[in-house]
């Protein structure tokens, strides 16, 4: 078996622990909870940090991941259920308070500027640092597609914890040894007649003093009844009715709402406003904000007109007021000719030129993008004053890091975290948005301003989309030697250049303010999985103004485009087949050849199409798991490109339900293909060009193509993510399929004709 | 006062004429099923019924629904489950599902225009936005709403 790196970090954690008992006792502190910690009410007993029980008989498992359509509340307690043989139909979830034990350890290995390929000592140190990092910040946060990665063995570990004691508990109410008792569908059965000795809601009040043991291994997959099930999903039945309480929803006594008006140029500010006259019916308030102006009132409709009709601001200009779009991709271009890396690699040996030759280059280009979650952006919040005038905060907020959230909320009350509780709603979707800490920048001083009363801050869709966090512009040029000396064409080397801000630098900086170290996002600079003769990559990030952070799939969102665009361009180069030539590239990757062979033969892959139409292919490695997929298209005029079907090919490891596992494939299709067929956000005088869906349009039921996704189980063990590794690969796909179709390379996103 | 009805009750209502419908609902009313996107009745998240036909109610000033019945996510099933949300919970359509109720809404009212929508049919009358992609699903789940309808096979 090969041995990963991670695998070694928390195989090497949690493995030992399980073995160890000394070790044990550490885990359960630092990943288990204690059993008060998960808001534990009357008439429940808390079994860990993770889970509790109730005299009703249900089973409510601690999710402290933002559900924001991935369907991570179903699938982190299929974990704890399935390791405490619940039923599913008791299962509920809640959110469990701010606690470094429900800390994400995999999204900061993540973001470290490394490729998974890399090893060597330097590597290892680095991730056990983000490991001891991600322990001392108690980083709460949902992103990088890590929620199931870094629940796995926890929360698996939880359930068992919690089945343990329920047996004890049981067998001590009922004067049974536990070798004689087992747990079944949520009861404690006698194993020799299966007559149940107690549900798990009689025993709430028998927990007691039980104490928690290292649980016995964890079930084999062979003896999973739940892992592997296409369960309903928990949220559903509330998201059908209307009832689902997203950040928009909430509603406290007293609360008023808040417009923002953003200052037009980025990183800019309001240093005054003037009213003329007094302010209009549903306005109270005008209060500036970091970032820009609100109105405060009853009404947010009427609050966010005066604010864009009725109320003169003055503004502070933000560092580069005059930027465009076209001064900045000249800005780029100069950067790629003769800009200093900040990161080389090489691999292979690069040899000698082979004479004669030919060299193969292509420029690619892809846009900043917003990230458009259907939910505004929102937050609510209010603060109190206590005895000696220390503030007391309290959040309502769809967000994807409740433990940022807490920082920055009480950095802009000047008061200590332990007094911020943050509520984090349903999301009506994140996409990466809703790590960001602006709203709730804004929401506290709004809060500031009116003492006890709750504020909500929106939004309108024009703010948001004028002050996002954009998916980085970039540049990227690809070059290719061919060896020309025999018959056919013989590749020899390729080299990458590319030219994109950091999110994770810029984000790092901006929130928790560290020096910017430079460096390239670690996921845009990822090895290509081909067996290339020799490979050079150099990473060029540029500074900048334009804020940017993390776009569904991140770095592979763009440098996907570069890297599968520029494979389709050298397989016909060298005359070959788009997916053969992948074949002969993926020499050792068996499984990146499963998922490359299962979506061109579930694609029909060579089998003829009407003129006008293709195929396009491409695979990409993110967050774990590995995805191919086959476009389909028809340019029937030659101008407008119809994506009519999408075959999709997924091995993320170990799959907990496999029907969100397809819905998080079609999803991040959809994404995806909204980005490459409409979406580019454009600079003008400093601002943002684009303002709401008429001018940044995203797929509809009229454009969305026939999916299919299948999964491919290789055997592996280790568990993939399956948020965002959909979204990179469906940009290259259409691209090349365009290509097949028609003969046109298209080597700027969005796509267009003519 | 402007005087309409809302899931079968009369209610009256002490706002400017302009204010769209939307803002009456969620602000004046505390309806919150229908929700805000854009607007600009361009997502179609805000969508219910006035007078049984769908209508963006982010673009719609309230005076234009004075007299009339409006009818929200929350009074679609009138107090069960309409057949259209049982197929969404069945085709376990939703994903953040924020867009959803507009989409319910928008298909209950294809269904009752038109009992056996072609693919076709639905993606005219389905031009919402769902950002997480559930278009596949929607699908699947109008033409099993139309069965449960009695309508389709």
């Amino acid at each position: 078996m090969k041995f990963t790196r991670r695998k070694a970090i928390i195989g090497g954690i949690v493995g030992g622990g399980l073995l160890a008992v000394g070790f044990w006792f550490a885990y359960e502190r630092d990943r288990m909870g204690s059993r008060a910690l998960f808001n534990v009410k009357p008439g429940e007993a808390g079994l860990s940090g993770w889970v509790k029980i109730t005299r009703d008989d249900r089973v409510i498992v601690a999710v402290p991941r933002a559900e924001m359509g991935q369907g991570v509340q179903t699938a982190l307690a299929m974990l704890v259920a399935e390791e405490m043989d619940a039923r599913w139909d008791q299962v509920t979830v809640e959110d469990p308070p701010e606690d470094g034990v429900y800390r994400n350890v995999d999204i900061l290995i993540d973001g470290l500027p490394l490729s998974p390929e890399e090893t060597g000592t330097i590597v290892d140190m680095a991730h056990w640092l983000a490991t001891k990092a991600a322990g001392v910040l108690g980083a709460v946060a949902t992103g990088g597609s890590t929620a199931v990665r870094d629940a796995w063995l926890p929360m698996r570990t939880a359930g068992a914890v919690a089945r343990d004691l329920l047996l004890r508990a049981a067998s001590r109410k009922a004067g049974i040894p536990v070798d004689r008792l087992e747990v079944r569908e949520g009861e404690i059965l006698l194993r020799k007649d299966a007559s149940r000795v107690a549900t798990f809601g009689e025993l709430v009040d028998h927990i007691g003093d039980l104490a928690s043991r290292p649980p016995p291994p964890l079930k084999p997959p062979s003896q999973f009844r739940l892992i592997g099930k296409s369960l309903p999903r928990l949220d559903v039945p509330a998201k059908v009715t209307g009832a689902a309480v997203f950040g928009v929803d909430v509603r406290l006594p007293g609360m008023i709402y808040a417009a923002v008006r953003n200052a037009p140029t980025f990183g800019g500010s309001a240093s005054g406003f003037k009213v003329e006259g007094s302010l209009p019916k549903g306005v109270e308030k005008i209060v500036i904000v970091p970032g820009g102006v609100a109105a405060l009132g009853s009404s947010w409709w009427r609050a966010n007109r005066f604010l864009m009709d009725g109320l003169e601001v003055d503004w502070a200009a933000g560092p580069e007021p005059g930027i465009d779009s076209a001064r900045l991709w000249q800005r780029y271009a100069e950067l790629l000719a003769t800009g200093e890396p900040a990161l080389v690699r090489t691999l292979g040996q690069e040899s000698r030129p082979a004479e004669p030759r030919r060299i193969l280059e292509a420029t690619y280009r892809a846009p900043y993008l917003a990230h458009t979650p259907m939910e505004p952006m929102n937050c609510t919040a209010r603060v109190t004053r206590r005895d000696g005038g220390k503030a007391a905060v309290e959040i309502w907020m769809p967000n994807q890091s409740p433990t940022l959230m807490r920082y920055i909320a009480a950095g802009t009350a000047g008061t200590d975290q332990a007094d911020v509780t943050v509520h984090t709603t349903f999301l009506g979707g994140g996409f990466g948005r809703r790590a960001e800490v602006d709203l709730v920048r804004q929401a506290v001083t709004c809060a500031l301003a009116v003492p006890g009363r709750p504020v909500q801050v929106l939004w309108s869709r024009e703010e948001d989309i004028r002050h996002d966090y954009y998916r980085p512009m970039a540049l990227a040029r690809w070059r290719a030697e061919l060896d020309l000396s025999s018959g056919s064409p013989k590749l020899v080397g390729v080299a990458k250049r590319q030219v994109a801000q950091s999110p994770a630098d810029q984000f790092a900086s901006r929130v928790i303010g560290l020096p910017a170290q430079g460096k390239p996002e670690g996921n845009a600079v990822e090895n290509p999985p081909y067996a290339f003769p020799s490979y050079r990559l150099e990473a060029i990030v540029p500074e900048g103004s334009v804020p940017v952070g993390f776009w569904r799939s991140v770095g592979h969102s763009h440098t996907a485009f570069f890297d599968e665009s520029f494979i389709d361009e050298l397989a016909v180069a060298l005359r070959k087949d788009p997916v053969a030539f992948r074949r002969e590239l993926l020499d050792g990757k068996p499984r990146h050849l499963a998922v490359l062979e299962m979506a061109a033969r579930e694609a029909d892959w060579g089998q003829p199409l009407p003129a006008g139409s293709g195929r396009g292919i491409a695979l990409r490695a993110s967050f774990g798991s590995i995805v191919a997929q086959v476009a389909e298209v028809a340019v029937p005029d030659g101008q407008t490109v119809q994506v009519k079907r999408v075959t999709c090919a997924i091995d993320c490891g170990p799959v907990v339900n496999p029907a969100i596992v397809r819905a998080q494939m079609e999803s991040g299709i959809v994404y995806g293909l909204s980005a490459a067929l409409y979406g580019e956000i454009t600079l003008a005088n400093g601002a943002v060009e684009q303002a709401n869906f008429p001018d940044y349009d995203a797929v509809r039921l009229a454009d969305a193509p026939a999916m299919s996704v299948h999964l491919v189980d290789s055997g592996s063990s280790w568990i993939g993510g399956v948020g965002e590794p959909g979204t990179p690969p469906i940009a290259p796909a259409v691209a090349n399929a365009v290509f097949a179709a028609i003969g046109k390379r298209l080597r700027t996103l969005p796509l267009r004709l003519g | 006062m402007i005087s309409f009805t809302v899931n079968g009750t009369v209610r009256q209502i002490d706002a400017e004429a302009d204010k769209p419908l939307l803002w009456v609902l969620r602000e004046d009313l505390d309806i919150l099923g229908p929700k805000f996107g854009c607007g600009v009745a361009a997502c179609g998240a805000c969508t219910v019924h006035v007078d049984g036909a769908p209508v963006r109610a982010c673009a719609m000033p309230v005076a234009s629904v004075a007299g009339r019945s409006v009818v929200t996510i929350e009074g679609l099933g009138q107090g069960a489950l309409h057949a259209v949300q049982k197929a969404w919970i069945e085709q376990q359509v939703p994903q953040c599902g924020y867009c959803q109720p507009g989409f319910i809404m928008a298909a209950a009212a294809l269904l009752k225009a038109n009992p056996k929508p072609a693919d076709g049919d639905i993606d005219e009358a389905l031009s919402n936005i769902c950002r997480c992609g559930t278009y596949s699903a929607i699908r699947r789940a109008v033409h099993r709403a139309a069965a449960l309808l009695g309508g389709g096979s």
